[in-house]
């Protein structure tokens, strides 16, 4: 099971809410992915309005909702938000995104660090979304974050882990769990991370912009769940050494 | 101050409108096949030799929207608060020279206009306003912006130009977006539909964008009116500005519009016209010059086309829209700025929307974003 901060998750596949054709489509997606950690865009939800219809395709017993930020380009903005999110969602676990940038959605590294070290202070459940950035990530960890989430491409862009030598770095330092987030674009992706080690991965755009998202869920779930598999089982190593001849060595024998 | 004007006075209009239409069916191809695509991709892209792409090119467009922006389609409305203008404008209905009675929102009358918006079910509001310095200055927008902050996620401007102090004040009362059509690139012919008033000045506009992001605006609009200029060169012209604004001001975030000019009483006829074919080919080439940029697509346009546009590249569209102040509830019979087009409801485009596979989006954006 994984454990982090307070709560427990069966399923090691957290997902997103955003970009799905339907509310509808939404809901049975995730619900077929098995994940229990759903993060949403304070932006997209009205948190005045008790009808609204995101939140309401959200409201099931295995799903914990992970308000995000995104849209915030400070840590100011984003503390800020994760107060109201804090008030409004009655959850105190924040995805927290900053990303100055909006062509990229690359995290803004300095103002995570100011966010989460003031967050932490306030008593939140951080899960800083980051650069693949080993150091980065040990800094947040002692800032006080939850979790980190690192990335393996920038978001939505499908695009795989193009970092994957640095989670490997991060996945073996790290004393919080590492949750593998954006730029994961096929289930191979997901089984890849979780065999390295990753403790979870988020998935969204993946899932959401499938042809058909539930089926695409679904594959998510069985991979993330054999990738973990994979990784308790330790793999073999990779690359055995040629031994059929021996030109270097083979005069000892002579 | 650094501008695009520099950038913009290295290009001659000549100059570019040849190489575009230079472009053969091998730089369309090449243009297609890129991963990062270039503004000489761009030119090709929108040239004649593009014309017989446009199914490839609509494959790319939704294929690259999608990713980027999900089956969504953002639904915004605009509050015109004001037909005053002392500018002239060939082009325009609230143009000085067109004789007829102005009105300008007072604020009861904004709050009875903004119960019939909320009533429709949006979040997301454009104010328009034509350029009045005596009136709808910036204290008025500042009353504005107080008073109907509390009632959406999200304004947006569409009104005169301001220097950068001015948006600077703006901003932290709630504005995120600010639209600024050059309306032609055309400097001539700029001045020839621009003969009077504070917007005649071709520069002063240019930099407009330039002043916004100094600002620090969340979100600029830049587009051109087509039909008043040959678009295929206005349209490189915007690409050419969007790329210079996005690698100057890399923290704002930028939508597009290409409104067709449409009649208005005593209006001027296109000098150009647009095709629905060319117009869904300079909506594709934009996507595929640029993935992130948001393109709406306003009443204007007709019911079929738009029906069919929502899978095509766009990101946001406007339904039950009045162009004319106190259109919702207070004098629907006040000037109009144009006619529209697609007169369906919200709920019913909301139908449209989802008939196609897409979810309409009311909210994307949040006011506690502007804390400072």
């Amino acid at each position: 099971m994984l454990k982090i901060a307070d709560k427990t998750f069966s399923s090691r596949l957290f997902t997103g809410t955003g970009k799905f054709s339907s509310n509808q489509t939404m809901q049975d997606a995730i619900l077929a992915s098995g994940s229990e950690l759903v993060t949403v865009a304070l932006r997209r939800v009205n948190l005045n309005s008790p009808e609204d219809d995101i939140l309401n395709h959200l409201q099931h017993p295995i799903i914990n909702l992970l308000p995000n930020t995104s849209g915030v380009r400070t840590a100011k903005e984003a503390i800020f938000a994760a107060q109201l999110a804090r008030e409004a969602l009655e959850t105190n676990w924040l995805k927290l995104e900053i990303h100055p940038d909006p062509k990229y959605l690359l995290p803004d590294p300095i103002e995570t660090l100011v966010a989460t070290e003031e967050l932490a202070k306030q008593g939140f459940v951080i899960l800083p979304y980051v650069h693949a950035d080993p150091v980065l990530c040990k800094r947040l960890e002692n800032a006080g974050a939850a979790a980190v989430m690192p990335l393996g491409s920038p978001i939505g862009s499908n695009k795989g882990l193009k970092t994957l030598d640095f989670l490997e770095i991060i996945v073996e330092q790290s004393n919080v769990p590492v949750i593998v987030d954006a730029g994961i674009g096929a289930p191979s992706d997901a089984a890849k991370a979780m065999e390295i080690g990753a403790d979870a991965v988020l998935v969204n755009t993946a899932i959401a912009v499938a042809g058909d998202p539930i089926q695409m869920a679904r594959a998510f779930k069985l991979a993330v769940e054999a990738g973990r598999m994979a990784y308790l089982a330790k793999l073999a190593k990779q690359g055995s050494i040629a031994v059929a001849s021996s030109p270097l060595t083979a005069f000892l024998d002579e | 101050m650094n501008s695009f004007k520099t950038i913009f006075e290295n290009h001659s209009w000549d100059e570019v409108k040849q190489s575009i239409y230079a472009k053969t069916k091998m730089d369309v191809e090449q243009a297609l096949h890129s991963n990062k695509r270039t503004l000489e991709d761009f030119k090709a892209l929108i040239s004649p030799s593009a014309a017989q792409y446009l199914e490839p090119m609509a494959v790319l467009s939704q294929k690259l929207t999608q990713q980027r922006f999900g089956k969504v389609i953002q639904l915004y409305i605009p509050l015109y608060l004001s037909n005053e203008c002392t500018n002239i404008c060939t082009y325009c209905g609230f143009s000085l020279d067109n004789r007829v009675r102005r009105k300008t929102l007072t604020e009861p009358e904004i709050l009875k206009e903004i119960a019939v918006i909320k009533e429709l079910g949006y979040e997301h509001i454009l104010l328009v306003t034509g350029e009045a310095q005596q009136t709808v200055h910036v204290e008025y927008f500042k009353k504005v912006l107080h008073l109907i902050r509390p009632y959406f996620a999200q304004v947006s401007m569409e009104v005169q130009p301001l220097s950068i102090e001015e948006y600077g004040e703006l901003i932290p009362l709630g504005l995120t977006s600010v639209l600024v059509y050059q309306e032609t690139y055309h400097q001539e012919d700029y001045k020839k539909h621009h003969p009077k008033g504070k917007k005649s000045n071709f520069n002063y506009r240019l930099e407009t964008p330039d002043r916004l992001g100094q600002a620090g605006i969340h979100k600029m609009g830049l587009g051109v009116l087509i039909g008043l200029e040959e678009w295929r060169t206005d349209s490189f012209f915007t690409a050419l500005h969007l790329q210079y604004l996005e690698k100057t001001y890399w923290q704002t975030r930028y939508s597009l519009s290409f409104p067709r000019l449409r009649p208005f009483s005593g209006g001027l006829q296109p000098k150009v016209e647009m095709s629905d074919r060319e117009l869904v080919q300079l909506i594709c080439a934009y996507r595929l010059f640029n993935e992130d940029v948001e393109i709406s697509l306003s009443t204007r346009e007709s019911e079929q086309f738009r029906n069919h546009c929502i899978r095509l590249g766009i990101t946001s569209i406007s339904a039950g829209s009045k162009t004319n102040p106190g259109g919702y509830a207070v004098e629907p019979a006040s000037l109009e700025q144009f006619e529209i087009s697609d007169e369906r409801s919200p709920e019913e485009i909301s139908r449209v929307i989802r008939s196609q596979g897409y979810e309409p989006v009311w909210k994307d954006w949040d006011q506690c974003f502007h804390a400072q």
